[in-house]
């Protein structure tokens, strides 16, 4: 088995979106030439915003949406070799918010088992016996067994997501903002969670986020995307200690830590949110950068080699130069 | 005199297993110019207290205070045409989420000019040039044209700027933020924060702000309560609560969260174990003793405040005790 589990080649995603009644349609590039590749055994972070493009991503990996162009595999296969069934087991998702993503007419028990039959294992009580070892695993009561979504609390839910998501044992989990919907100390316990079993059964995680808190706990990668493309992608340390791209260090700097001695840091970007529909001669961050440079206008920036990965910046460019 | 002043504030909704102890005995203080953070998690009331200030609360919601006052007013007697003038133009709240508070089928202009002319007899002319000037002041460019354009047209970030001039449109005493930044953005959320601050200090109103996030809380308030089952259990300025956290549930919460460069990256988060009690029934006692280490007999009688340092009150009975374990 080679190192590389999953990997993304040049993969773009487009959707064409209406105008208006008299208007023709106008191309929407959410995905730009994304390439990647995840490791196994290894927690791979993607950043951005809203609208950067983090959940068409998470839904071409999943196999629910397909590149415009460019490739993905799993374990050196392309996804639209194979069919969805095959993907489904080799690559699960864990969604952001478990009141919308579990069936509510369900028992938890279905939910659980639900992977189980749709990939014909087991009979009816090897079933069983294999969902309450996923209870188990994820720390929810038996008794919970034959319970239904609407009386567990968000913490609970997001654990059968969890179970559900794990019962085939895939290789690579896609955590898409796993946390976000939760309370805090609710977010600890499923943070907690998701490392230990990480652990025990040696998966891999694509871990969604908008959080820098949570993605400095537990990633040892990270990329950065902004507008459809990845601008940095490096290791953790390194990112944190000191990033390359500067909307990345805003980013950075927007992290509110609990300490009543700082007040609200001043990020010196502005809000004005950049078109996706518009083309970009230049660098889509160009217009909030800044530190922009009359070449960020008109010429796309060039790939920036660090020491521990890579950033899109003109002036990182610049430095190498000087 | 506090500009808000609210004593033993307690919120009961009757359902069909009992009487739901939503907020049981909040009292704080808020002078003007003063931000006063209210944190917990969901079901904390946290929510309803604002709502019960602004009298907005539920038809079945049962409200009730020794005190509740605002400027001098009393809003437990006050008749509801007064507190009808004081609601949008002395006190002004600002809603989580943009998308849902502002009115699909009416431009910002309109919407932005309704609550003035409301309260105010102002011309629509008057009332257009404040909204000018106020979309200027919260950082939105071409408010002119804004003002003829539907909120479906603005993005997340442009829509909460919105929601902040219309809040000072009358240039309100009292400002109540629930969760302003919550659905942004976070680049956008420093962003609204820092303005939120600004305009604050410069029309020296007074503020209370409702998050969940203690980053927020720790940056933006002066003043912090930390609810927990309806009940406030820590409070006292942010540099006390933060610094000397002293109520186990407030402590509890600030382990929850990872802090890069202070937690160590994939070691086990601190996580307080345990489930939030049912608030339904009769309830006695410290509301979090079930999940507390400190917890002991005594927990389950009378509550208080005692007071570790002034001005810093914390209800809990254990506090000696938890000074000899730390």
């Amino acid at each position: 088995m080679s190192d590389i589990v999953l990997e993304l080649r040049d993969v773009s995603r487009r959707f064409e979106v209406s105008q208006g009644a008299f208007k023709g349609s106008a191309t929407l590039t959410a995905v730009a030439q994304v390439s990647l590749q995840v490791k196994r055994g290894e927690v791979f972070a993607l950043v951005g915003e809203s609208g950067s493009g983090k959940s068409t991503l998470a839904k071409m990996l999943l196999g629910l949406l397909p590149p415009s162009s460019g490739e993905i595999l799993i374990d050196g296969t392309p996804i639209a070799a194979s069919d969805r069934i095959a993907v489904a087991r080799r690559i699960q998702p864990i969604f952001q918010d478990p009141y919308s993503s579990l069936n509510p007419r369900k028992s938890i028990a279905q939910l659980v088992g639900l992977p189980l039959v749709v990939h014909n294992v087991g009979d009816a009580a090897s079933r069983r016996a294999k969902v309450v070892e996923m209870l188990d695993l994820v720390g929810l009561p038996r008794r919970l067994l034959d319970a239904y979504p609407g009386q567990l609390s968000g913490g609970q839910r997001q654990r059968v997501a969890i179970a559900r998501a794990l019962v085939m044992r895939p290789e690579v989990v896609i955590c898409d903002e796993p946390t976000s919907a939760l309370d805090v100390s609710v977010q600890a316990q499923i943070l907690n969670l998701l490392l230990e079993l990480k652990r025990e059964l040696g998966l891999t995680y694509f871990f969604i986020s908008h959080n820098l808190a949570v993605v400095e706990h537990l990633a040892d990668r990270v990329a950065v995307m902004y507008l459809g493309r990845i601008v940095e992608e490096r290791t953790r340390a390194g990112l944190f200690a000191q990033p390359g791209h500067p909307y990345t260090r805003a980013l950075l700097e927007s992290v509110l830590t609990p300490d009543p001695d700082l007040g609200v840091p001043d990020t010196h970007i502005g809000s004005a949110m950049a078109n996706p529909m518009a083309e970009h001669a230049g660098c889509p961050f160009q217009p909030r950068c800044p530190t922009a440079l009359n070449i960020c206008k008109t010429t796309p920036p060039p790939v920036s080699a660090l020491p521990d990965g890579w950033a899109t910046c003109h002036l990182l460019q610049q430095e190498a130069v000087a | 005199m506090a500009l808000l002043d609210v004593q033993d504030l307690v919120i009961d909704i009757p359902t069909a297993g009992g009487v739901l102890h939503a907020v049981s005995e909040v009292s704080f203080t808020v002078e003007r110019g003063e931000t006063l953070a209210i944190v917990g998690e969901s079901g904390s009331g946290k929510s309803l207290t604002s709502l019960a200030i602004m009298d907005l609360l539920p038809r079945v919601a049962q409200r009730r205070a020794t005190r509740l006052n605002f400027d001098g007013a009393d809003l437990l007697t006050i008749p509801a045409r007064q507190m009808r003038k004081l609601r949008g133009s002395r006190m002004a709240m600002i809603f989580q989420e943009p998308m849902t508070s502002l009115n699909p089928a009416y431009t910002i202009g309109n919407q932005l000019t309704e609550a003035l002319r409301c309260h105010d007899d102002v011309g629509a002319e008057a009332a257009r040039a404040r909204a000018i000037e106020l979309l200027e002041r919260v950082g939105i460019a071409g408010a002119e044209r804004r003002l003829l354009q539907y909120p479906h047209q603005l993005s997340g970030g442009l829509r909460q700027r919105v929601m902040i001039a219309m809040a000072l449109m009358c240039k309100p005493d009292l400002i109540i933020a629930d969760e302003p930044t919550t659905a942004l953005d976070v680049t956008i959320q420093a962003q609204i924060l820092r303005l939120l601050a600004e305009l604050k200090k410069e029309l020296n109103m007074a503020m209370i702000l409702i998050t969940h996030d203690l980053g927020v809380v720790a940056r933006v308030a002066d003043k912090v309560a930390v609810m927990y089952a309806g009940a406030v259990v820590e409070r006292g300025s942010a540099r006390a609560v933060f610094k000397a956290p002293s109520h186990p549930y407030t402590r509890g919460l600030l382990n929850c969260i990872p802090v890069p460069g202070r937690t160590a990256p994939g070691a086990p988060l601190g996580a307080i174990r345990g489930q939030v009690p049912n608030l339904i029934g009769r309830l006695a006692g410290c509301a979090f003793r079930n999940r507390c280490d400190f917890a002991a007999p005594e927990c389950a009688g009378e509550m208080h405040f005692e007071t570790p340092t002034p001005g810093h009150d914390v209800r809990c009975v254990r506090l000696a005790a938890q000074k000899a374990v730390a």
